[in-house]
Formats: structure tokens, C-alpha cells, sequence
């Protein structure tokens, strides 16, 4: 199987065949959920509190639809256009913003309570151009610290990624350091060649030896496997249980904007046969 | 969908645009209002993040009035339920944003702002 990373730059690759066919799989939607499952159990978030978080490189909203499903605020950020078109007409929660992470974030300091980020940083290995800010360890400083000083203290940023180097790996711990993170590598199944998933987990603040690096899961894949189904099951019904948000009623809407209109506030939008309908795709 | 929980924590991030940054100004805006579920525990959560001038000279900018020019010491119902209408219901759809300080104008198109920079203002 030839590293998509190697083929042509993201946005390229990702055009609208290819984001429709990646999201259509259902066995991608299974692997993407999976995994974003892991970094979120990986960044290990205050139980019941709710939390913001960044989705790094979201494309499509396979990883975005889940934390929608746990009941998480999001932003997603990402450099494909096609991507984030197919995350519109699927109506994830998130915002979505086109950015190119290698360029840098500008979000202000502290504004995320944590940030996961599923089968993207290999892309920021390979150099596009050979303009000096088109350097991979240029871009991949610029990403780190930026995204160091857009969480809050303490947080934990959480990458799963496919590297194909242990040097590689070296490069980006390394510079993930330089910009100020603790953390390092976790191996889920080392053993396993089809199972084995490398996470970066990166903590911001929290010294004195709070923040540990997890330990990666062992054994097979099968095992693994009926694992995270298990799991997947167990979230599905307590998202369904709890958490799950629910499309506000018409009358609510409609209770709201009276309220409004009673406080003097012009351009409240009319009450039409449209009031309280799901939005439709814009495409 | 620019939604002002994410405004307000946005600044310009061109290359030495270090202060003045922020908020950047909607221009041309395409407004749309969409319900979501209330929920105070979170609007609460959110509030030590929230630049409150920033936040409140941006509602009014979309025609929102219903914050108080200071953020109030007493957080009742009626006013985290502003707040949230005011942080997650106002969608900016169509516009751009402004860079007060380098001027650099961030399109939105279909609710997604273009945040991508030229060569010459990456850092
Ligand atoms: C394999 S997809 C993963 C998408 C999503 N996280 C998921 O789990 O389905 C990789 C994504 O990384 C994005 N990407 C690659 N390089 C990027 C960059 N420099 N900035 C932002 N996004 C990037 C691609 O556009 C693509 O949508
Ligand atoms: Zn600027």
C-alpha cells in the first residue's frame, strides 16, 4: 500500500472522489472511530465536565461525529476543501475552518481544554516546496508552539499517526519538546502488524510527575478488536443515555424569539414554515 | 458555521501580527440563527475564556444586544441563557473577518472561514 502523504498534498489528494469515497467506507468509519475512541480515552479528560477541544486535521467529521456523540464542543480545523464539504453535508456540531496547520494556529492562549488529532501528522513530514517555510521541521515548530499556547493548563493533545521511521518519531517528538510539551509515544498491539497504532500524547503543564505517559495496549488483534467494539457499544448507549444532544423543538425556537421580540430586539428573523427545520447541506 | 465561541477566542496569526490582533472584524456578514441545546453547565465552563469586550462589541456589531457592558458578578439563568444564544446560536455563513491590526481579510464562505496565509505572512 503506497503512503498517501507520498502521492500529492493533501488538498490534492483529497479531492471530492477521494473525501466521499474515504468517508463512504464503512470499514474507514470504523478504524477512524476506533482510534478516536483511544485518544479520547488517551486524553484523559475530567469525567462529566464539559470541555472544548480542537480536532486537528478533522477532515470529513468521521473523528468530529464522534465527539458530537460524547457530547463534546468542538472546532476542527483542516487543509482539504473537499474534506470539509463532505463534514458539512454530514451536519457535524463542530466549526470547521480551512487552515493549514503547518502554517500555524491563532487561536488565544488557553482556548482549548484539549485537542485530538487521527491520521494526520505524517502529512506534515513532507515538504511541498522548497520555500523555507515550507520546511517540515519549520512547519511542525510553527504547528507545536502555537498549539502549546492554545491549551489550556494542564491539557493533553493526543495524535495518532502512521510515521514510517523511528526518525521520524525522533523529529517530531523532539520538536513537540523544543515548543514546550511533556509527554511521548504510546504503542497500542507493537506485536500485532495490522493492529499496531502509534499515538503521540503530549501534556502541556501539570509537572511533578501528575501527567504519565499511558501504557499502550497489548496483544492481538483480535483482542483488540473486541475491545474497542465492546467499548464502542458501551459509549453508543450512554451517549444515547445521557449526554447526546437533541435538535431543539419548534415552540422552544419559537418561545425564544417571542422573548426577544418582547425585549425591543429588531431583525428577529419571522417565523416561517422553515422555523425549527434541520438545516439542510448546503451543496 | 462561525459561531462566536470560536470568534472570540480567534487572532490573526500572520507573521509578526502580535498585538492589535484581535477580535477580528466581521465584514459583509450573512447571518443565521440556529437553535442548540441549551446547556448552563458548559456556558458556565466557558466563561473565565471569554474576552467579555470583545465578545459583547461583536454581538452588537450582528444586531445581538442582549449583553450587559460589564460581565455581571451574578450569573442567573436569564443571562446564561443570552449567553448562549449568543455563543452557539449565531452562525456567521457568508462575510469575511478582518484582521484589525495587519488588515489581512480571512474569507468565510458555506461557514467556513479560509484561514490560509500567503507565502510572505508565514511566520
Ligand atoms: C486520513 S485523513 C483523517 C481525517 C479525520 N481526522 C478522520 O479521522 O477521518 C487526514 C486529514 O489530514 C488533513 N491534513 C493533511 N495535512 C494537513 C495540514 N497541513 N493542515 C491541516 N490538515 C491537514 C487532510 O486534509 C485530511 O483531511
Ligand atoms: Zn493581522
Amino acid at each position: 500500500m503506497s503512503r498517501p502523504e507520498l502521492v500529492a498534498p493533501p488538498e490534492i489528494y483529497y479531492g471530492d472522489s477521494e473525501a466521499k469515497k474515504y468517508t463512504q467506507n464503512t470499514r474507514n468509519q470504523q478504524i477512524q472511530a476506533d482510534m478516536t475512541y483511544r485518544a479520547l480515552e488517551l486524553l484523559n479528560l475530567p469525567p462529566e465536565k464539559p470541555a472544548f477541544l480542537l480536532d486537528i486535521g478533522c477532515g470529513s467529521g468521521l473523528s468530529g461525529e464522534i465527539l458530537d456523540e460524547e457530547g463534546y464542543n468542538w472546532v476542527g480545523v483542516d487543509i482539504a476543501p473537499s474534506m470539509l464539504e463532505v463534514a458539512l453535508e454530514r451536519e457535524v456540531e463542530g466549526d470547521l475552518f480551512l487552515q493549514d496547520i503547518g502554517q500555524g494556529l491563532g487561536f488565544r492562549p488557553g482556548s482549548f481544554d484539549g485537542a485530538i488529532s487521527i491520521s494526520v501528522l505524517q502529512w506534515l513530514l513532507n515538504a511541498e516546496t522548497s520555500h523555507p517555510t515550507s520546511s517540515p521541521p519549520h512547519r511542525l515548530q510553527l504547528f507545536f508552539t502555537t498549539l502549546h499556547s492554545a491549551l489550556r493548563n494542564p491539557s493533553r493533545a493526543v495524535f495518532q499517526f502512521y510515521p514510517s521511521s523511528d526518525d521520524q518519531i525522533q523529529l517530531i517528538t523532539s520538536i513537540a519538546q523544543k515548543a514546550g510539551f511533556g509527554g511521548g509515544i504510546v504503542v497500542d498491539f507493537p506485536n500485532s502488524k495490522k493492529a499496531k497504532k502509534v499515538f503521540l500524547c503530549l501534556f502541556v503543564g501539570g509537572g511533578g510527575g501528575q501527567q504519565e505517559i499511558p501504557k499502550g495496549l497489548e496483544g492481538e488483534e483480535e483482542d483488540g478488536k473486541a475491545r474497542f467494539e465492546r467499548r464502542r457499544e458501551r459509549e453508543r448507549s450512554r451517549a444515547k443515555n445521557g449526554r447526546r444532544r437533541t435538535i431543539k423543538d419548534r415552540d422552544w425556537i419559537l418561545k425564544k424569539k417571542e422573548l426577544y421580540r418582547k425585549r425591543g430586539k429588531e431583525e428577529v428573523p419571522r417565523d416561517s414554515r422553515y422555523t425549527g427545520r434541520k438545516r439542510k447541506p448546503v451543496f | 458555521m462561525v459561531r462566536l465561541v470560536t470568534h472570540n477566542l480567534l487572532a490573526c496569526h500572520a507573521k509578526d501580527c502580535n498585538t492589535n490582533n484581535f477580535p477580528l472584524g466581521f465584514q459583509n456578514v450573512q447571518l443565521e440563527i440556529r437553535e442548540a441545546e441549551f446547556n448552563p453547565d458548559f456556558v458556565r465552563a466557558f466563561l473565565p475564556k471569554i474576552e467579555w469586550n470583545a465578545l459583547v462589541k461583536t454581538a452588537r456589531e450582528l444586531g445581538d444586544t442582549s449583553l450587559p457592558d460589564e460581565q455581571p458578578e451574578m450569573v442567573d439563568d436569564d443571562f446564561l441563557q443570552n449567553l448562549h444564544h449568543v455563543l452557539f446560536e449565531l452562525h456567521v455563513i457568508e462575510g469575511a473577518m478582518v484582521c484589525p491590526n495587519c488588515k489581512h481579510v480571512y474569507p468565510i464562505s458555506d461557514g467556513i472561514p479560509n484561514m490560509l496565509l500567503a507565502e510572505h505572512e508565514i511566520a
